[in-house]
């Protein structure tokens, strides 16, 4: 049983079409990986299943649930976080209070404050630096801030677009410790979109290979990794 | 010197007026780029609500009573809240997806319709109303300045309202959505923000700060008739702008600011027929040294 199903999915922005039929399933608790070139189209598939961008056609079931029809708002009140491209912290606003929005649907207090500690122990800079505005936070502290903010909406299965995208190297080791962290004592599951294959297929246990708008590949991690075709593509030879 | 302070004071209580209705436009562009133009309109429906209520409240509340002319206040802006929002619901909302500019178009056409409706007879006619006493105005003299109590009470309240606003953004969740809502709209519904419902607010919020200042004009100028939010409501926009379009407290700054030049104008011998072209001609200086506004950011930076 999956938490997630994704069947036939088409999407296009106007005339052009992105994604050409794409079908995937992530099971609870499962890292899953989506890899791909600029432009496959991984963005817009996370933006699809969160309901920014409406799909032409297919379905996509969550946790037994279509969800394709549903607004952003209801998608995330099933348990479906997203941190998207580009982070989009709100700049405007301190930490503190993106913290806030990230739970914008709990209602009960001290669940709140116990998700909140969880994000300062998962990245105690955000603590330090709670009353800052989030505008003026360093790249990196701007990703962590993004997943913190998802997490306070207490997911059961993260979508993360490009997590490691303009950040130091040594960072995104720790970002990533922190997504299989969150994987294995939260039991999110975790679905994971990036264009640096090599650290992706590390937290993964499964991956899809998407190239314009087709899945291509499907695998277990190992054997996606060892697979030359990808090897040569998204590995660097 | 009195002269001056006496001038100053008529300004800050005119541009209390402008600073409430600026603040709905400013607000509003904050979440959805564009300008409603026909917020001035419920400015003046304000007023007119107010007209039309006052009586029946008189036969609950002494008239002139403090009481009684609260009670008209917080229905009034009650009122406008929902003129408001069913603005946005009927004429904005469906063409959210419609470049800005068709949404601008509509916005002046509802203003045109609110407009000419209301002159028309069977509504309330062109012809100007006479609005009633909802305060008994008394005339202080303290030192060389006279004063009157409603003047006092349209900065009390204006600055009270003002207060509560700012609670509201700065301090409760829904005003923390609406300023996530202006940064970052597919941010906020990411956290879960039903976007239309803060649309929906910040509409509500605006119009009802309008409808405060339609009662506080009204009080004070007494005269009130169906084109009253065509110059005022321009002029608020104007506040808006000069303050910094978007930012909040830089239209109650702008409001302030245009009240203040435009009475200060009017009060010099010989100039007094100019007051609204010195008054807007201070305001082209203004955006020329400081373009995006008093308050203003130069362009916000979207990642
Ligand atoms: N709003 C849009 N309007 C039109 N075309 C779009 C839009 N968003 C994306 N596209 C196009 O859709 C295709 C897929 O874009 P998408 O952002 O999903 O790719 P991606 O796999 O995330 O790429 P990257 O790794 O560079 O982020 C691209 O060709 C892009 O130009
Ligand atoms: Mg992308």
């Amino acid at each position: 049983m999956s938490l997630l199903e994704v069947r036939d999915l088409h999407v296009n922005y106007g005339a052009i079409n992105v994604l050409h039929g794409i079908s995937l399933r992530v099971a609870p608790k499962e890292v899953v990986t989506l890899i791909g070139g600029n432009g496959a189209g991984k963005t817009t598939t996370l933006r699809t299943l969160s309901g920014l961008v409406r799909a032409r056609s297919g379905t996509v079931v969550f946790d037994g649930k279509p969800i394709d029809s549903l607004p952003p708002h209801e998608i995330v009140r099933l348990g479906l976080g997203h941190v998207p491209e580009g982070r989009m912290v709100f700049a405007n606003l301190t930490v503190h209070e993106n913290l806030q929005m990230g739970a914008y649907l709990q209602r009960d207090r001290a669940a709140i404050a116990r998700e909140l500690e969880y994000v300062f122990t998962l990245f105690p800079r955000l603590k330090e630096r709670h009353r800052q505005i989030a505008g003026t936070l360093s790249g990196g502290e701007q990703q962590m801030l993004a997943i913190g903010r998802a997490l306070m909406g207490q997911p059961r299965f993260l979508m993360l677009d490009e997590p490691s995208l303009g950040i130091a190297p040594l960072l995104v080791k720790t970002i990533f410790a922190k997504i299989s962290e969150i994987n294995r004592e939260r039991g999110i599951t975790v679905l994971l979109v990036e264009q640096n294959a090599n650290l992706a297929l590390e937290v993964a246990h499964r991956g899809y290979v998407l190239e314009t708008g087709r899945i291509t590949l499907e695998d277990a991690s190992p054997a996606l990794r060892a697979n030359p075709q990808v090897r040569s593509a998204y590995l660097g030879g | 010197m009195s002269e001056f302070l006496q001038q100053l004071l008529n300004g800050l209580s005119l541009g209390a007026i402008y600073a409430l209705i600026a603040l709905g436009y400013t607000m509003v562009y904050g979440v959805l780029r564009f300008i409603n133009f026909a917020h001035g309109d419920v400015f003046m429906l304000g007023a007119f609500a107010g007209y039309f209520l006052a009586p029946k409240v008189a036969q609950v509340f002494p008239p002139g009573s403090i009481a009684g002319a609260l009670v008209v206040l917080v229905t009034v802006m009650a009122i406008c809240a929902g003129i408001g929002a069913s603005i946005e619901y009927l004429a904005y909302r469906p063409l959210r997806r419609r470049p800005k500019l068709t949404v601008l178009i509509t916005a002046i056409g509802v203003s045109l319709f609110i407009e000419f409706t209301c002159q028309h007879r069977l509504v309330f006619g062109a012809s100007p109303r006479t609005f009633p006493e909802l305060l008994a105005n008394k005339t202080l003299h303290l030192g060389g300045l006279t004063l009157n109590t409603n003047q006092l009470v349209v900065i009390a309240l204006t600055a009270l309202l003002l207060g509560g606003l700012s609670f509201v953004v700065q301090r409760t969740k829904v005003g923390t959505a609406m300023r996530a809502v202006a940064f970052n709209e597919q941010a906020a519904a990411l956290m879960g923000v039903n976007i239309n419902r803060i649309i929906t607010f910040t509409f509500a919020l605006g119009s009802a700060l309008a409808g405060a200042g339609g009662i506080l004009f009204a009080m004070t100028y007494t005269k009130i008739e169906p084109l009253m939010g065509v110059q005022t409501g321009l002029k608020a926009f104007v506040a808006a702008v000069v303050g910094g379009i978007g930012n909040l407290p830089g239209a109650a700054l702008g409001g302030l600011v245009l009240g203040v030049v435009e009475t200060l104008a009017g009060g010099v011998q010989g100039l007094s027929n100019y007051r609204d072209g010195i008054a807007f001609a201070a305001l082209i200086l203004i955006l020329l040294f400081r373009p995006a506004g008093l308050l203003g950011r130069a362009q916000i930076e979207k990642v």
